[in-house]
């Protein structure tokens, strides 16, 4: 029974199932996001009235958002790095610093929100509002996934529940980790950095 | 049957950090050429190859797709290129043109 984590679970690719349905899984997850981009491209200079996208945009402040996450992206290979090794000191420090970078990712997502609805964007204001928190706001739904997966993790290894045959269980997290890593990329650049000629000039 | 995951070499965690500073730079490039008027004409092509180049190193060496079994790599990339189609679609159907 306890033998499962390393034996069991192949397909008749030798590859682990697990694995093959965590990559068919992002691969969908692809096509889900590219539908909210396209909403918020086909909607994009189309609200009749404001606030305008250019007018609540903060670049340097989302910058340092994307920084964040982008960073958790290196503590969470160095996590599953670490449990490679066996080593679950390390293992811990870095799924707990993953976890901290998520959640301070989430706290400016929730704050640039705030920000948004004090200066007049809302989901029913325009249609700026709407496809902006939709897209934005299912990303972080996924972030929120995220490091209630990686917490979870943390507690199991603390309570030795984590061994390093189990290591494909951190590569799964770390591969879903990184997905909302990349669909932030396209995010960052589609939806802030093509805006922010009109917000700085 | 030990499976495949267990025989694939990836990168030192040295290289790991090499690549997060890479990255990092990357960003600060996105974020600087925004702020260059001059660089208006070309903002659109330089973001996109900025992003598209963050975007494959994360998929290569973070999701270790460059060194893994390819059936991944042909499993996320038939939904990629499903997305990119169905969003150029919809861009070029709606005239949408950035």
């Amino acid at each position: 029974m306890a033998t499962h984590e390393t034996t069991g679970h192949t397909t008749t690719t030798g590859l682990d199932n697990r694995k093959v349905m965590m990559w068919a899984f992002i691969g969908s997850d692809c096509l889900f996001f590219a539908s909210l981009v396209s909403t918020y491209l086909l909607y994009r200079g189309k609200s009749v009235v404001g606030p305008y996208p250019y007018e609540v945009f903060n670049i340097p402040y989302t910058s340092v958002s994307a920084f964040v996450l982008l960073m958790s992206s290196l503590t969470m290979v160095l996590a599953l790095s670490a449990i490679q090794r066996g080593d679950h000191t390390r293992l811990r420090i870095w799924l707990l610093a993953t976890s901290i970078l998520g959640c301070v990712f989430l706290g400016g997502q929730y704050f640039e929100f705030t920000v948004f609805v004090h200066e007049g964007v809302t989901m029913q204001g325009n249609l700026f509002g709407s496809s902006f928190f939709t897209l934005t706001g299912f990303h972080g739904l996924h972030v929120t996934f995220g490091v209630v997966i990686l917490m979870s993790f943390f507690v199991m290894s603390l309570r030795g529940r984590l061994s390093q045959e189990q290591s494909l269980n951190i590569e799964l997290a770390g591969l879903y980790w990184h997905f909302v890593d990349i669909v932030w990329i396209v995010i960052f650049t589609v939806i802030y950095l093509i805006e922010a000629p009109n917000v700085i000039h | 049957m030990t499976t495949e995951h267990h025989d694939i070499e990836h990168p030192s965690s040295l290289k790991y950090v090499v690549i997060a500073i890479i990255l990092s730079i990357v960003t600060a490039l996105e974020v600087a050429v925004v702020y260059i008027e001059a660089l208006s004409p070309v903002l659109l092509p330089l973001l996109g190859i900025l992003s598209v180049g963050k975007f494959i190193v994360v998929v290569g060496y973070y999701m270790h797709l460059k060194f893994d079994n390819k059936l991944f790599t042909l499993l996320f990339a038939t939904g990629l290129i499903l997305a990119v189609y169905i969003l150029t679609a919809l861009m070029v159907l709606f005239r949408v043109f950035i």
